[in-house]
């Protein structure tokens, strides 16, 4: 028992970038975070554009200290404005920041094997039929080339076994008749009051006028429903570990 | 002799006529100008110009544009005064434009304090006029006098500091040799008010407190201190009605937003309109739509006075569609409450009773887990005008459906000039900037364009968007609507029975009210998309 927490504790110790910071710190910048900063930067830390505040990932800053003279002093020019936190307040929130990277651990992909997955995924599990990965495969699907920044791997186990369980509203299948009787499928690409734009069942961009179908919908089941993948729980724990791979282009 | 009447006519031709405080208050007689926020100082947002009828909107064609130098949206409705068209780029730089051209005759750059920190973006709403001034409400909390011909400051006086989160986003409103302001800062535990100033001075003649002081009125419905952090912003123009000499302003959310219990009891005036004296700020009466609120539901709206029959009786009444999700019709001489119904989804009230106070849902109130509340955090409706059509007689209401939020209770510390809320509620429709990609399921919040009969409550007719909307609406004399969404079009629907009758794509939210004036007997209608003021009239 003793052991494991010693080990926990170390991988903790290594997550924290640069200073170390206790439980309490974390805690208290969490809450300053949650009722100061959630407001722009939303709960994940994810909703302004090339800022990923739980994964670490920052336009302007790279140490902690970079990071709570931001928090204080703000960012002249842009959306985000000063504060009137004191230094302790603005490294607690840092404190926080920095203990959220990393901080989802794999245990759906326990077991699994990247390397076989990867055959999986291009082999029998017949992915690439509708998924694109780094270039390679069809993009009726989502493609899955950064899956492994956006999931966890929970999420995405879940999503291969039970893939009605969650259908995003973006992954969404439309079905439209045209006035003139032609079906046209494909995945939502964004909607608005007068049409819908989809990427259709031969990876071309369709721009549909609400006004000319006959009937539109979604459709309530998820394409991979259909499948009959006969995958065994070894061939998921691999997939889930493949998946987790991949990073996207950013990342390499 | 020649000479002479030649100097004269040109000095005619460009020297802007003194825009007097009878002008304002006598604005639809005069449907070409454009002199207030509103247009009228009733609030109506209603043109009696009918130029463009539902028989010839179709051959509507864009006349000009003008791009902001500014990423921030555009908001502010402009004001039109005989042929020039006064708005403010974003944040606070006051544009002079030919208003048939869209030419600059000049542009009054301000440059904020960087100390200023408004919640929701850098944004102003317009501008006020009288004689040949024009008044600025800025995001540092000051306000400025410009000469509306050549551009210049005449005065530029503190209204409150912005570095306690004190801001400005409002356009003035000018009653008599006044201008009235109030702040906005309810994320940051200000204490709001409103308050008006000498129009050639600038001196303070009079500050309303929007929460009562210690031994005032009213300072026993906030629990201990919490008064002196309680927000209570106005960041929307008020109303005036001359015959009864009040001004009518809709006042904020109290703070923190979403933490109710450090603020125990109904917390007046947040979520109320109130009805000053406008020569000594002393109040009339006021109305709570929303006591104790816990969910961010601002009663900033500009009122909207009519006169109509009401049940068999001539009423001077006021017209409200409240961010709470109620539609309200009270009597503007007292604040009587006449009629209440929602016109969206509402689950935080069970209904109201007859004074108008909401029946509170059991349990609906921020959770640690988070708690599914109807309508969310924007409301079923926000900041931006509803219209009322005398010609019709129904009222046009912009407004969210099927939104909700996940309202979270989490801890707020009051620190000067810091975000004092409690926990972001969780929703899938963003608060503010639209996403440029959506796809959101209907289920999830959208919007509309919904005609009500203020007389009963009833909804006539709606026009569904699939976005939600933050533009305004304008009605016309001649029954036509125009309103937008943020997903980009500009539309124009037939005001008796909704039905679209035009529309154009603009690209970028809609985030004002659009408005309406004519010059040289041509109408347009102006609208703002993303950062760019767009105009339109008939093809030649």
């Amino acid at each position: 028992m003793r052991v494991i927490r010693l080990s926990l504790g170390l991988c903790a110790g290594a997550l924290f970038a640069q200073h170390g910071y206790s439980p309490a710190e974390v805690d208290a910048g969490g809450r300053l975070y949650r009722s100061n900063c959630v407001n722009c930067h939303g709960q994940e830390g994810t909703a302004i554009q090339g800022v990923d505040l739980g994964r670490g990932k920052f336009r302007r800053a790279s140490t902690d200290d970079d990071l709570a003279r931001i928090i204080i002093n703000g960012i002249p020019g842009s959306p985000m404005p000063p504060s009137n936190f004191t230094q302790a307040q603005a490294d607690t929130i840092v404190a926080y920041l920095r203990s959220r990277v990393g901080a989802t651990t794999a245990t759906a992909s326990a077991g699994g094997d990247a390397v076989r997955g990867k055959a999986v995924f291009e082999g029998k599990g017949g992915c690439r039929m509708c998924h694109r990965v780094n270039g390679n495969g069809s993009r009726v699907g989502p493609d899955l080339s950064e899956i492994g920044a956006l999931r966890s791997p929970e999420n995405l186990q879940e999503s291969i076994v039970n893939p009605n369980a969650e259908i995003r509203p973006e992954n969404r299948t439309v079905r439209a008749v045209t006035r003139d009787g032609a079906t046209v499928t494909g995945r939502v690409l964004t909607e608005d009051t007068f049409g819908v734009q989809i990427i259709d069942s031969h990876e071309k961009l369709v721009s549909l006028s609400k006004a000319n179908l006959r009937e539109y919908g979604f459709l309530k089941d998820s394409p991979m429903r259909f499948l009959n993948l006969n995958l065994s729980a070894q061939d998921v724990a691999d997939l889930v570990s493949y998946l987790q791979t991949l990073k996207g282009v950013d990342a390499q | 002799m020649k000479a002479c009447a030649l100097l004269l006519a040109v000095a005619a031709g460009t020297l802007p006529a003194q825009v007097s405080f009878d002008r304002i208050v006598h604005a639809a007689q005069e449907p070409q100008n454009w002199l207030s926020y509103s247009g009228g100082n009733d609030g109506q947002r209603y043109t009696p110009l009918n130029q463009i009828t539902p028989q010839n909107v179709k051959n509507l064609e864009l006349q000009w544009a003008f791009q902001a130098r500014s990423l921030e949206k555009f908001e502010a409705t402009p004001l039109v005064v005989d042929g020039v068209l006064y708005t403010v780029q974003a944040p606070n730089d006051v544009v002079a434009l030919d208003a048939a051209t869209g030419r600059v005759f000049w542009i009054y750059p301000y440059k904020p304090s960087p100390k200023s920190r408004p919640c929701c973006g850098k944004v102003n709403r317009g501008l006020a006029i009288l004689g040949d001034t024009l008044f600025m409400a800025t995001i540092d909390a000051r306000l400025i006098a410009i000469d509306a011909t050549n551009g210049h400051a005449l005065w530029n006086v503190e209204v409150a500091k912005p570095e306690a989160g004190y801001a400005m986003t409002l356009a003035p409103l000018v009653v008599k040799d006044k201008v009235i302001i109030g702040t906005a800062g309810g994320e940051y535990g200000i204490r709001g008010f409103i308050a008006a100033y000498d129009v050639k001075t600038g001196k303070e003649a009079w500050r309303f407190y929007t929460i009562p002081g210690k031994g005032e009125p009213g300072n026993n419905t906030w629990a201990g201190d919490s008064w002196m952090h309680g927000g209570a912003p106005v960041w929307v123009t008020g109303a005036y009605d001359p015959a009864l000499n009040l001004t009518y302003w809709g006042i904020g959310n109290p703070g923190p937003d979403w933490v109710g219990d450090v603020r125990g009891g109904d917390n007046l005036y947040s979520d109320c309109v109130v009805a000053l004296d406008p020569d000594t700020g002393k109040l009339k009466w006021y109305f709570q739509f929303t006591p104790h609120d816990d969910f961010d539901y601002d009663s900033v709206q500009v009122p909207i006075l009519a006169d109509m029959d009401f049940k068999g009786t001539p009423r001077k009444v006021m017209l409200w569609a409240n961010r709470n999700g109620f539609f309200y019709v009270l009597d503007r001489t007292n604040g009587q409450f006449l009629l209440g119904k929602p016109f969206t989804k509402v689950t935080w009230a069970t209904g109201l009773d007859e004074r108008g106070r909401p029946m509170r849902a059991p349990g609906a109130v921020p959770t640690p887990e988070g708690n599914k509340i109807y309508p969310g955090n924007m409301g079923g409706t926000n900041w931006n005008s509803a219209s009322y059509s005398p010609r019709t007689g129904l009222f046009y209401i912009p407004l969210w459906d099927n939104y909700y939020s996940e309202y979270v209770k989490g801890p707020a510390e009051f620190g000067e000039g810091r975000v004092y809320v409690g926990a972001m509620p969780r929703s899938p429709v963003p608060m503010i900037q639209a996403p440029q990609v959506q796809n959101r399921k209907e289920e999830d919040g959208y919007g509309a364009i919904r005609a009500f009969d203020p007389k009963t409550g009833e909804k006539k007719w709606e026009f569904k968007l699939s976005e939600v909307t933050d533009s305004g609406v304008l009605s016309t004399a001649s029954d036509l609507v125009f309103s937008g969404g943020r997903d980009g079009y500009f539309f124009a629907l037939d005001g008796r029975n909704g039905e679209l009758l035009w529309r154009a794509t603009l690209g970028g939210q809609v985030s004002s009210g659009p408005m309406s004036y004519s010059v040289g007997g041509k109408q347009y209608i102006a609208v703002s998309a993303g950062s760019t003021l767009f105009t339109y009239a008939l093809r030649q």
